[in-house]
């Protein structure tokens, strides 16, 4: 699993970083960004699914492998 | 001060001796009356069945759109629905002071782009969760004392006594303004958005008063520069220039109106909600993993903010025209409790695992304070359950709401144990 951030989206609203610190990080700004490739470790996949479901501004993504 | 903002009656459903009575919401909202205020729920339920995007020709006329799929669409129609008049209600013309409108008056929340970019990015890196680090530990150290000041007593108004104190303490703080001045704070900011929301004369005099307030300020950080947020806008450069007096004071101004009323108005609706909730206050109190979601239901179900566009041309919108001028409503409260995107949307459900709420708004004005009014909403409740885990309400018919641009509670009398 790989998640992706729009970052053309992302406005800053922090919850991915609040939810799932092991998967995402924030800029200088406060927008958004994927921790090395995006590729999700095994056994965070429902909080990569879960900081998709909590982004007001639907800007991430999950490709199954 | 001579006249103080009145705390002892509820200023907006006081201050208006006649009210026509509602008959239609779809073409005749009206965002003060009382039973609107307690309860918007149901008329935005009504409207979303019936009418999604409601009319009304009081208070110069407004738009309130109920849908989360409207709102989120609105939202990005930059700039043609224009933030410059962001308040509710416009000024009168004769009113209108052109170094306080605009990008001028509170930016960026007051601007479109190109303005509202750069002021955007100059102010965001003090508002990062990182940046926001040392507001923590200065919240958590004055819920506290604020909490000792009253637990002796067996009950408090956990509005004026607890909520209100909080916010403009810490954005005093942020600012590196007088903490001393907190009550004068607390009553620039209610005349100039909740009294004065209804009364424009009033609304005007607080506005110099904030606007010179601030022009003190920065003239003396441009001489003597501190640890403190004003200095660090003053020295923020945009294109090889420092950003103007007018602009830094507009920010500050933002600082003081934007961050307080707003977050005290959420730290009071969940103390209000879980004062009346039993089964919610003894789970959260004793779940303390649901202390994320909780917050966000409560953000969610109280979403506070209403903030206002105005139609930069006629716009035809969802089977309706907004005119040049038109003042349209963005009614995030009510995008939140929206049945088509939340289920169960009637519902506090303190463990909401899915919960894209809009209560701090969407898209480039998402509220730039976003994480420091979570921060302290969260130090705040967990501050008073740690201490004060048994509480109710002592006198449910004494709890007034405010409303228009922010609604929480005003007056929230609790008795603990």
């Amino acid at each position: 699993m790989r998640i992706a951030i729009d970052a053309e989206k992302c406005e800053g609203h922090s919850r991915c970083y609040a939810l799932a610190p092991d998967l995402v990080d924030v800029d200088d700004l406060g927008y958004a960004f994927v921790l090395g490739t995006g590729a999700v470790p095994d056994g965070l996949e429902d909080r990569a699914r879960l900081i998709v479901d909590n982004c007001p501004e639907f800007a991430i993504t999950i490709e199954e492998d | 001060m001579t006249d103080t903002a009145d705390t002892s009656t509820n200023p907006v459903t006081d201050a208006v001796p006649e009210r026509c009575p509602v008959t239609d919401l779809a073409t005749d909202y009206d965002m003060f009356d009382p039973d609107y205020l307690r309860d918007p729920f149901s008329a935005w339920a009504e409207l979303r069945d019936t009418c999604p995007i409601a009319h009304t020709e009081r208070y110069g006329g407004s738009w309130l759109p109920t849908k989360y799929d409207d709102l989120q669409a609105m939202a990005k129609m930059v700039p043609v629905l224009s933030s410059k008049s962001p308040i509710v209600i416009d000024m009168p013309e004769a009113l209108v002071d052109s170094d306080a409108t605009g990008y001028n008056a509170a930016a960026p929340i007051s601007a479109d782009p190109p303005e509202q970019s750069w002021t955007r990015r100059a102010l965001l890196p003090h508002f990062t969760p990182k940046a926001i680090g040392p507001q923590t530990e200065y919240t958590q150290r004055l819920c506290n004392d604020l909490i000792d000041g009253f637990i002796g007593d067996g009950g408090c108004d956990a509005a004026v006594d607890y909520a209100q104190q909080i916010p403009p303490r810490v954005i005093a703080h942020k600012l590196g303004v007088d903490e001393g001045m907190v009550d004068d704070f607390i009553e620039w900011v209610r005349g100039l958005l909740e009294l004065g929301l209804q009364d424009p004369e009033l609304r005007a005099k607080y506005r110099k008063i904030i606007r010179a307030f601030f022009a003190a300020e920065v003239a003396d950080r441009r001489v003597n520069p501190r640890d403190d947020l004003i200095t660090a806008l003053c020295q923020t450069e945009v294109d090889g220039e420092f950003l103007p007096d007018e602009v830094v004071i507009g920010m500050c101004n933002l600082q003081l109106v934007a961050g307080i009323d707003t977050t005290w108005s959420s730290i009071g609706s969940a103390l209000w909600h879980f004062a009346g909730h039993d089964d919610d206050r003894r789970r959260l109190a004793t779940e303390p993993e649901l202390w994320d979601t909780a917050m966000e239901e409560m953000l969610r179900f109280y979403a506070p903010v209403t903030m206002a566009r105005n139609a930069a041309e006629d716009i035809e919108y969802g089977g309706v025209t907004f005119k040049k001028g038109d003042k349209i409503l963005m009614n995030f409260p009510g995008a939140n409790h929206d049945p088509d995107i939340f289920e169960n949307a009637g519902e506090v459900v303190l463990d909401r695992q899915r919960n894209r709420h809009i209560a701090f708004g969407v898209g480039i004005h998402r509220c730039a304070g976003s994480n420091l009014a979570r921060m302290e909403m969260e130090v705040a409740l967990k501050a008073w359950f740690e201490r004060i885990p048994e509480f109710t309400l002592s006198d449910p018919d004494a709890v007034t709401w405010c409303g228009g641009q922010i609604r929480g509670p005003r007056k929230l009398p609790v008795v603990f144990g």
